[in-house]
């Protein structure tokens, strides 16, 4: 792991409320090289975005406190770094894309502005420079005449074209990391796929990494090198995508893979849902949180958590799951 | 790569069209507040050119004509002293015009900065600086001014402060209620992610978000602004003489002469009202042209 670009080593966070204390992120390790996708995959309040934000620190004070970990960048941690630190971090370093590209922009401010904003503040470009870049960026992702377009104000742009100029803001600085957080969520299928080919052919042309944070599978399937589900605020599996599309060592995981339509089943099919709700984060049971969903518990489920590890895997790359059962899983996997 | 989308290509209005329009649109439909931006318009133009318009000179004393009524000559009449009453409105409104626009500026400026950092940060800095406010709130707007010009005495700078104090509790009120519904919007945590200062945050990329709320604010005290100058010169607390206020010509001999020469406080007085009505009037055209919640009728 030596080669990593960020590596995040037992980070929890928690939030205080009036019904208790939730462990929304609790003691998850994952790791992104340098150039690399990784995804963080589960279903809404697993985790997934406090784990963004925690890295960048910009949890919600003083409800959200990072109560332990390390979130190792460039031989850095990101949670000791002082404030003006982190502040050239955030923006220069790692770059951020938000979910809603309907209100991540801000409607006052013309779309050359909020592109140069970080250009002369980061960079310490000149005005004119810093318009040239955007006009430059603009062009990278796809905005037609983007001269044109500069002076305009977001509402004049379309969901897709908002979403590109997050990704051109992202990418202006030139960070080494990019944080998306759903960033495809908010907009229509067919613009989803030309948003993700976007990204990906960026990336992969400027060699940024990226942690791409969704509960879209079919979205980690293609884009992703390596995938993390998380459960209830742990990572319950990780692996590369292709091995865990192939094989699936988690029953959650196993579940998630079941519940999306898939062009190679016969058409009459019916989807396989997983019953139940996700447990509440300030009362989590003893042993494993997904035991009430599962097909496979055993009586030591409710007992003893199963830890993260290794299970047999066919490549190169380690493959790891937190289930007791892991084995039986692979075995239904295959009889289905 | 691919280009695509390519509607929004509508061909916009230039900003001087849009202005034009926004403005026809206001006097058609609000022909109140049309008539009030009117008479503020003439209050501006009096004030700037006061020295080229009025008949006479302010300060020059006329004891052939003291007391006298309204004539040819002295179209308002004149004051205890023989100087003419239309000259000292005329410059007069200087005095107002100065007052109000710097208080109502100053006072909604730094309200607007304080209420929107407070909305900002949250938590403990909101609370503090909240009871801060309500401190100052829970005194009525008179009783405060001239507390401050009891500290800091009169003339006119010192007025402009006492009546600047007054407001900034009121409009850091106003910003802070638009404002704490910014915090919670999306690209204040972008703008966090990207890396800018607080201060950079604030001021840049909130506080122009509160633009509304902030022009209302503005016009409302300017009428207040005008009329708190009044009253404080009234009450001897303002400017003094012998520069003409309004406020100022109501009082001493405006009071004891009010019967024999009545015009010495029936025209000042009139300033005073339409000056602050007009503003009003404009004011709430304007909040109702500006606030899209009202823009449904």
């Amino acid at each position: 792991m030596a080669d990593a670009l960020l590596d995040v080593r037992h980070l929890s966070t928690r939030f205080t409320t009036r019904e208790g204390v939730v462990r929304a992120v609790d003691d998850v390790s994952w790791d992104v090289k340098e150039g690399e996708t990784v995804a963080l995959v589960g279903e809404s309040g697993c985790g997934k975005s406090v784990s963004a934000l925690s890295i960048m620190r910009l949890v919600a004070q003083p409800a959200g406190q990072i109560v332990g970990g390390q979130a190792v960048f460039k031989g850095r941690d990101l949670l000791t770094l002082d404030e003006e630190a982190m502040r050239r971090v955030r923006g220069r370093e790692i770059a951020m894309i938000f979910q809603e590209p309907m209100t991540s922009l801000n409607p006052v401010l013309s779309i050359g502005r909020q592109l140069t904003e970080g250009l002369e503040i980061h960079l310490g470009k000149t005005p004119q420079q810093a318009r040239g870049r955007a006009a430059e960026l603009l062009g990278m992702v796809g905005i037609p005449d983007p001269e044109r377009r500069l002076p305009q104000y977001p509402h004049q742009f379309s969901g897709g074209m908002r979403q590109r100029m997050m990704i051109a803001m992202a990418l202006s600085c030139e960070p080494s990391l990019i944080l998306a957080d759903e960033p495809t969520t908010a907009l229509d299928v067919t613009i989803q796929a030309q948003i993700l080919e976007l990204m990906k052919d960026l990336s992969r042309r400027l060699g940024v990494a990226m942690l791409m944070i969704t509960h879209n599978l079919g979205v980690v399937a293609r884009y992703a090198d390596r995938v993390n589900v998380m459960y209830a605020g742990r990572i319950i599996e990780q692996g590369t995508a292709r091995e865990l599309y192939g094989n699936p060592r988690h029953p959650y995981t196993l579940g998630l893979l079941r519940s999306v339509p898939r062009l190679d089943e016969p058409r009459r099919s019916r989807l396989a849902p997983i019953d139940g709700q996700p447990p509440d984060l300030t009362r989590l049971p003893a042993g494993c949180a997904f035991l009430p969903r599962c097909a496979f518990r055993v009586d030591r489920c409710s007992v003893e958590r199963p830890p993260l590890v290794p299970v047999a895997h066919t490549g190169p790359e380690p493959h790891v799951s937190a289930c007791w059962e892991a084995e039986r899983v692979i075995a239904r996997q295959e009889t289905r | 790569m691919a280009t695509v989308e390519t509607f929004a290509d509508v061909p916009e209005a230039s900003a001087a069209a849009r202005w034009r329009t926004f403005v026809v649109d206001f006097c058609r439909q609000r022909p109140l507040g049309a008539i009030g931006a009117a008479v503020v318009l003439l209050n501006l133009v009096v004030a700037a050119l006061a020295n080229v318009i009025s008949p006479y000179d302010p300060l020059a004393t006329d004891y052939g004509a003291m007391l006298a009524a309204p004539s040819r000559a002295h179209w308002l009449g004149t004051d205890a002293f023989g100087r003419d009453v239309l000259t000292r409105i005329l410059y007069g409104s200087r005095t107002a015009m100065l007052v109000g626009f710097s208080c109502a500026f100053i006072g909604a400026t730094l309200g607007a900065v304080i209420g929107v950092t407070s909305a900002y940060f949250g938590g403990k800095v909101d609370l503090l600086i909240q009871r801060v406010m309500d401190i100052f709130l829970s005194f009525p707007l008179i009783i405060l001014a001239l507390a401050v010009v009891a500290m800091l005495g009169t003339g006119l700078e010192n007025v402009i402060a006492a009546i600047t104090v007054p407001m900034i509790p009121r409009a850091a009120l106003v910003a802070r209620s638009s404002a704490l519904a910014i915090r919670e919007m999306p690209y204040v945590d972008a703008a966090r992610a990207a890396g800018f200062r607080h201060g950079r945050i604030i001021l840049r990329h909130m506080s122009p978000n509160v633009m509304a709320p902030y022009l209302i604010m503005l016009t409302a005290f300017l009428g207040q602004a005008i009329l708190l100058e009044a009253s404080l010169s009234f009450l001897g607390l303002g400017v003094s003489e012998p520069t003409p206020a309004w406020g100022l010509m109501l009082r001493g001999a405006a009071v004891q002469f009010a019967e024999s020469a009545p015009w010495m406080a029936i025209f000042p007085g009139l300033a005073i009202s339409l000056a602050v009505f007009a503003f009003n009037l404009f004011g709430d055209s304007l909040r109702d042209a500006l606030d899209p919640r009202l823009r449904t009728q």
